[in-house]
């Protein structure tokens, strides 16, 4: 095992499966000479060449829709986004075509793309460098959808949506990018999409968040406890969800509180409650409660920490749910 | 070979109208080839016909009729290898007839029934595309990837006029040029968009100048001259063989008939204009050229025109006899590993 930061655990998971797979090739928009913005993808130029490796013009459907192409070529591109909301203009490749390129063909060709990207808020940056968009990811159908929220997480999900035969999206917490660091296991690691993970085990309350929400969930756990023992569930992928995970661990602590830092409105979250509401019902000692961001555009920097989801907010709704 | 006509910006012509402009020919094609061509032509053409009619019977949906494309179509494809891949819109939903699939999968396609979908690797041609455009970088990214694997085929994508307004377009064309793809961004420039005219899509003096700023080369060709069409499509699939990297052909024509069965062009269409048209399409044209060369026995012709007709009557006769498509397959196909939900909600929707 080695300790990396959250983005050196990507890059090592790049040089691993590009060694692995010659038709594995990554895409995008700076990807190759720099090394990507965030350096994720750097030394894989040097080590796999420039076709391997490549530096797109600056046009994210133009990406995307290579992509769908380049795996009717018989290819597995990654494609980055440089950030979450600049993947926007791709979104019309992903609903017209990478979600649905398979079904269109009876499931004759396999389009085993993967798309990923940082995302979300609390680095301090320009406007629409901080948004929470795996909204948009869950709810075309056809893709699939994964969020890791640790070092270890990030290499093993990555794995598992590159030799994914389905297109997956995956967004990576920036925030911890380089803040977090953990254990990695060297080589090939694979973290099977669909199985959420016990960031923490408690018995009264479960935190359930994915990305960058799961380190705060500790954090409110760890503020919490000496009130309560809060269990944190990772969800991990969110698509598909690991539903038996979910209820399981309502049925455990019988509360409920999901932190989500992309806006309320139809959320993840929300998706997750519902699921709750249909199938938890009776295990439930009280509501549902969402901590979220709010339906507004992301804030100004100087004013962002006032939208993300924060310890005492988490804190609060526990405590509300407690004296339910 | 191909004439240019000064008045009309660059457009390459080969058939004449036998009278003022004469007649050219297309070097190295035999009277085998001619003859081909002109199958290729009755057989859209009859495709096309046909399913109008189907349309008014109530046996297909609507249909984007190509009537007066089909020069555009065959021409372009008889320049292709069968490695080749083909990139359709909707305008196109039939050219895969020309690579040997059955006019029953294309009527399916258009009678909604999920046999009508097909795997494109089995004819080299894509799945129709109905976002306007946003197929033009699928065709860069097939051919670049083809090309980085040292394959030798060439991508063909069709798009309308009005689709070299889309971001996509410019998205495809732009990276095909960037990556050296061996492609070819076929234009079919009828100069409507529905309802939109061609001024009021663009300031551009033709469309092939939008080559100019890929840094490719644009060809500009009588769309409703076949034996143009396919000699441009030869240069330019020679070139993107060779390493030459795309080609934009601009096919300039008139849409002379409805944008789809669903539309009623009167509103806005020059009914005079599209008479003149329709005196001047593109099958007739051909039929006149071959008999002036005294290529076209008009019992050989009947026999094509018979063929195609037999075709379409097997076609929509297949089609009609397949049983209904079971809903089970409404969770099918979207997903290698389908989503866990999915058993409960098949159970659920059969009312368990
Ligand atoms: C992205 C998108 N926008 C709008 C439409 C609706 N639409 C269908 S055909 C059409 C006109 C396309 O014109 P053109 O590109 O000239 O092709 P043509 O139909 O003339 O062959 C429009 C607007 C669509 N299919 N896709
Ligand atoms: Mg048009």
């Amino acid at each position: 095992m080695a300790e990396l930061t959250l983005v050196e655990a990507i890059n090592d998971c790049f040089h691993v499966e590009l060694g692995r797979d010659p038709d594995v090739m990554v895409l995008g928009e700076d990807v190759g000479r720099a090394g990507g913005v965030f350096r994720a993808t750097a030394g894989l130029r040097d080590t796999f060449g420039p076709d391997r490796c490549f530096d797109t013009p600056l046009a994210e459907a133009g990406i995307m829709g290579a992509a769908v192409g380049l795996c009717m070529a018989g290819w597995r591109p990654v494609c980055e986004m440089q950030y979450d909301a600049f993947s926007y203009p791709g979104l019309d490749q992903l609903i017209t075509h990478v979600g649905r390129y398979r079904w269109r063909t009876g499931g004759a060709m396999a389009f085993p793309l993967t798309i990923r990207m940082p995302y979300g808020g609390g680095v301090r940056a320009p406007e629409l460098h901080d948004d929470s968009p795996e909204t948009y990811y869950v709810h075309t159908p056809g893709v699939k959808v994964a969020i890791p929220s640790t070092p270890a997480d990030a290499k093993g999900l990555l794995a598992a949506a590159i030799r994914s035969d389905d297109p997956v999206v995956v967004l990576e917490p920036k925030l911890h990018y380089r803040t977090l660091r953990g254990e990695v296991p060297e080589g090939e690691h694979v973290v099977e999409l669909g199985k959420a993970r016990i960031a923490r085990e408690g018995s009264d309350v479960t935190l359930v968040a994915y990305g960058s929400m799961v380190p705060l969930c500790e954090r409110a756990a760890d503020e919490l406890a000496g009130e309560c023992s809060c269990e944190v569930l990772d969800v991990r992928t969110l698509k598909p969800l690991d539903e038996e995970a979910l209820l399981a661990s309502a049925a455990k602590t019988g509360r409920v509180v999901i932190v989500q830092e992309a806006p309320r409105t139809a959320g993840y979250g929300a998706e997750l409650a519902a699921v709750l509401a249909e199938k938890a019902m009776l295990d439930l000692r009280g509501p549902v409660l969402r901590v979220t961001g709010y339906d507004v555009p992301y804030p100004y920097w100087q004013i962002e920490d006032a939208y993300m989801p924060s310890v005492e907010r988490v804190a609060r709704a526990v405590r509300k749910l407690l004296e339910y | 070979m191909a004439q240019v006509v000064p008045a009309e910006r660059d457009l390459r012509r080969v058939i004449g109208d036998g009278d003022a402009v004469p007649d050219g020919e297309v070097e190295g094609l035999t009277e085998h080839d001619l003859l081909e061509l002109h199958r290729s032509l009755v057989l859209l053409r009859t495709y096309d016909e046909r399913s109008v009619v189907y349309h008014r019977q109530g046996r297909i949906g609507t249909y984007a009729i190509f009537w007066n494309h089909e020069a555009m179509q065959a021409g372009s494809v008889y320049a292709l290898e069968d490695e080749d891949w083909i990139f359709p819109s909707y305008r196109e939903s039939a050219i895969g007839l020309l690579r040997g699939m059955p006019a029953r999968t294309i009527l399916q396609w258009w009678r909604g029934h999920p046999s009508g979908w097909w795997n494109p690797a089995d004819y080299n041609v894509a799945s129709i595309c109905v976002p306007i455009a946003t197929h033009v970088p699928h065709a860069a990214g097939l051919a670049w990837g083809k090309k980085l694997r040292g394959e030798t085929a060439v991508a063909i994508a069709y798009f309308g006029d009005g689709a070299t307004s889309e971001g996509s377009f410019h998205e495809g064309a732009n990276f095909a040029a960037v990556t050296g793809a061996p492609v070819v961004l076929f234009c079919n420039n009828n100069q409507w968009a529905i309802s939109t005219p061609l001024s009021a899509q663009t300031r551009a003096d033709a469309l092939v100048d939008k080559a100019v700023g890929y840094g490719i080369p644009g060809i500009r060709v009588d769309g409703g001259d076949v034996l143009a069409v396919y000699e441009a499509t030869r240069e330019a699939v020679a070139r993107a063989r060779t390493g030459g990297g795309p080609t934009l052909i601009e096919a300039v024509t008139y849409r002379a008939a409805p944008h789809a069965t669903a539309d009623d062009p009167s509103a806005y269409i020059d009914p005079e204009r599209v008479e003149e048209e329709r005196k001047n399409e593109c099958v007739g044209r051909y039929e006149r050229y071959l008999r002036r060369l005294g290529v076209l026995d008009e019992a050989a012709a009947e026999q094509v025109r018979a063929e195609a007709a037999e075709l379409m009557r097997t076609g929509i006769a297949e089609a009609e006899a397949e049983p209904p498509a079971d809903v089970a397959l409404v969770f099918e196909h979207a997903h290698v590993d389908p989503l866990p939900a999915f058993e409960d909600d098949l159970r659920e929707l059969r009312g368990g």
